[in-house]
């Protein structure tokens, strides 16, 4: 079994390890795969969107088309794009920062992985099975109840199955902190990005319960005739908004708060100093979780809440503002002093801030309830949420990969491509986004696929596609670059940036037990204590010993797959009831898997003592 | 001194303890049976007034679920803590939906 690792594997070998495997360094690859490649399809999308706008009344895409496009760039962004990309960084890192030698259910780490896929596979299968789904990301009720086609049933399925993939996730991530830690790691030595890792996983806990929920009265008002969101047979539309935003506000914080983690770590490590207000930062990350979920009738001050109920979600909105403030004013005292070394993942690092900040400006001015009534729905509304999602998320996942890309594949990736990608990708970003703040000011309404000419837009409009195709370049620089790395990168060592946490104490890549002998920590930064008292490596809290090991298993995949397949019939059996095979059949292949994995014993396997000490150190 | 530690008496410690976690368990145990029969009884001969029926009916519920996750499922045990935050994070985040639901969606 271990032996396996060191052969030389043809194809089918390495696709069949990466089907099967449990191992979270190699299911994090499959998630950074995954996201990377819905990351690359909306963006695709998104330069479709800036087309059409690049002048007055454009015809490069057809209205019903254009629907198409801003309500499948925005799902694959935020669900199958940010989301698995962070919890892609999440799964390669945490388990190392806590000085664990895997996730504490490495199967359902893979059945996760695999509901995610599917779910975006599924999803995406709607551009070639008669329409994608064309309601919005949010898909508003009665818009996505009245919505023509299977294109919303797409969304609903789509999302429902990679939704549980994340949840599965979350759960995981969560017992993993509270169990796994390392001897000596108590919960305030922990590194930042692991805390925020756990923090989002509840977040993700609590959130994503509210989205199924609302999926499943859409999906049964769209396929069973029920009538949850039809105001003609008494239902309230409004619930819908109420579901998806209790959720939705919450997953905005998912997507932010890893960032926020992995900036800390950064900053830290390229300051060389101890990360400023260690405790208000783990305290400021708890505090924006809880009022995360106080404030989401923000995105609904226009239904007409009446004035008390707006007045309150305004208030609780502007009071995330103070831990966000303590966060970034830490990071600015971290760095102040400090012998700070700029490369890509500090320059990214550097490059959220401002931007970061210009988001949550915008984001208190639209909190403001009465202000809001002239942002609602305008480009305004686009250019702040591009600012916190791509200034926040989207920075913060390149950060992270520059940071992390040495320990994940033990080769580094270049600089200079690292920094020309960067500049132009900050300067396409400001390019396209500044100016919709003007727009959205000037009136220009979001989702509308046409402007008129001569009313002031179409300049703004024109810099802003410019700037996307700046994006565009500086995106496909870093794609370069990845080629570059895999093929003659360089092969910096287990510690190229003088780390202080755990994940650099192992090798590069780690091994696939991680730690030989799990570590001692005794305190915060385990491996700069250690470093600062001259002896360079973590000391053992263990004598060797036999390492427990889970089995890899297909399983995952089989669940996923029949999922996958369960959903095409769910879609299309409202045509013809023959689909309810492909519903029958899925379902079998799911449970069928599941009962197998609940009769059959796997009790994994142990790697011996012996081979541990033959193995060189 | 590790002749001294008689194995006896650690038993006997244990077996002390886990007689009166067993006594706790079936106490528990009985007055829920016993709160399920009042609660059954209540509407069953429709003895009381709707009005008080419905409270009542509740706040059993609620002790319910409070023996559950003491006695049940160990919450007042050491060790439960972030369970207990967890669970207890989880009822903050349904509360504040549901009250907002009921407040500004159907009053």
């Amino acid at each position: 079994m271990s032996i396996a690792a060191t052969q030389k594997r043809g194809f089918g070998s390495f696709l069949w390890d990466y089907l099967t495997t449990v191992d979270h360094k190699k299911i994090a690859h499959l998630y950074l795969f995954g996201g990377g490649f819905f990351f690359l399809l909306g963006g695709l999308e998104a330069m479709f969107i800036r087309i059409q706008l690049i002048k007055p009344e454009n015809d490069f895409l057809s209205a019903g088309l254009y629907n198409e496009m801003i309500t499948m760039h925005g799902t694959t962004m935020i669900f199958l794009a940010a989301m698995p990309l962070l919890l892609g960084l999440m799964n390669a890192v945490m388990p190392l920062q806590i000085g664990a030698r895997d996730v504490a259910f490495p199967f359902l780490n893979s059945l996760g992985f695999w509901l995610f896929m599917f779910g975006g596979i599924l999803l995406n299968c709607s551009w070639f099975l008669g329409g994608a789904p064309d309601a919005g990301w949010t898909s508003y009720a009665p818009l996505s109840i009245q919505s023509p086609g299977h294109g919303v049933d797409f969304y609903v399925l789509g999302l429902q199955i990679s939704g549980a993939g994340t949840l599965i996730g979350g759960i995981n991530f969560l017992v993993t902190v509270v169990t796994m830690r390392a001897p000596g790691m108590t919960y305030m030595r922990m590194p930042l990005f692991t805390w925020a890792t756990f923090i989002t996983s509840v977040l993700i806990l609590f959130a994503f319960p509210a989205l199924t929920v609302g999926l499943f009265l859409l999906m049964f008002d769209r396929m069973f005739g029920s009538a949850f969101f039809d105001v003609a047979l008494g239902g309230n539309s409004i619930i819908w908004q109420h579901l998806f935003w209790i959720f939705g506000h919450p997953e905005v914080y998912i997507l932010i708060l890893p960032a926020f983690g992995l900036f800390s770590d950064i900053f830290s490590t390229f300051s060389r100093k101890r990360l400023f207000g260690y405790t208000a930062m783990v305290f400021a990350t708890m505090l924006i979780a809880f009022l995360g979920f106080m404030v989401w009738a923000h995105h609904m001050f226009t239904v007409g809440l009446g004035p008390v109920a707006n007045s309150i979600f305004a208030i609780a909105t502007m009071a995330i503002a103070v831990p966000t403030g303590i966060k970034i004013f830490n990071w600015l005292a971290t760095m102040w002093g400090g012998s700070i070394e700029i490369n890509s993942a500090m320059l990214w690092s550097l490059g959220f801030i401002p931007t970061f900040t210009i988001g949550g400006m915008t984001g208190v001015m639209l909190g403001s309830s009465v202000a809001d009534y002239q942002y609602h729905d305008t480009y305004f509304v686009v250019a702040h949420f591009h600012y916190v999602i791509v200034g926040g998320t989207v920075f913060g996942i390149l950060a992270g990969l520059h940071y992390w890309w040495p320990k994940m594949f033990g080769r580094i990736l270049n600089e200079m491509m690292g920094k020309i990608s960067f500049w132009i990708f900050f300067i396409g970003f400001h390019l396209t986004f500044f100016v919709q703040h003007f727009l959205g000011l000037m009136g220009m309404p979001r989702r509308y696929w046409v402007f008129l000419e001569d009313q002031g837009l179409d300049m703004g409009n024109l810099v802003s596609t410019i700037g996307a195709f700046f994006m565009a370049v500086g995106v496909i620089v870093f794609l370069i670059n990845i080629i570059y790395t895999a093929v003659k990168g360089e092969k910096p060592g287990d510690d190229p940036w003088g780390g202080r946490t755990l994940e650099w104490a192992t090798a590069s890549p780690p091994v696939y037990y991680n730690f030989k002998q799990l570590p001692l920590v005794r305190g915060l930064d385990p491996l700069w204590i250690e470093k600062t008292e001259g002896k360079g490596k973590m000391t053992p809290a263990e004598p060797v010993g036999d390492i427990h090991m889970p089995n890899s298993s297909i399983l995952p995949f089989m669940m996923g797959l029949g999922f996958f397949i369960a959903g095409i019939g769910f879609i299309f059996q409202v045509d013809h009831s023959a689909w309810l095979i492909a519903v029958y059949a899925g379902m079998a292949t799911a449970i069928g898997s599941m009962l197998i994995r609940s009769l059959k014993d796997d009790h994994g396997y142990h790697i011996h003592k012996e081979e541990l000490e033959r193995e060189a150190d | 001194m590790t002749d001294n530690t008689s194995t006896n008496k650690i038993d006997s410690f244990r077996k002390q303890k886990a007689k009166e976690e067993m006594k706790k368990q079936l106490i528990t145990f009985a007055l829920m049976i016993g709160f399920t029969l009042i609660a059954f009884a209540i509407v069953a001969t429709e003895a009381m007034d709707k009005m008080f029926v419905v409270p009542i009916l509740l706040i059993l519920a609620l002790v319910q679920v409070g023996f559950q996750f003491y006695y049940f499922m160990h919450l007042k045990d050491k060790g439960n803590e972030m369970p207990a935050t967890m669970i207890y994070g989880g009822v903050w985040a349904a509360i504040l939906t549901i009250v907002t639901l009921v407040v500004i969606t159907w009053w």
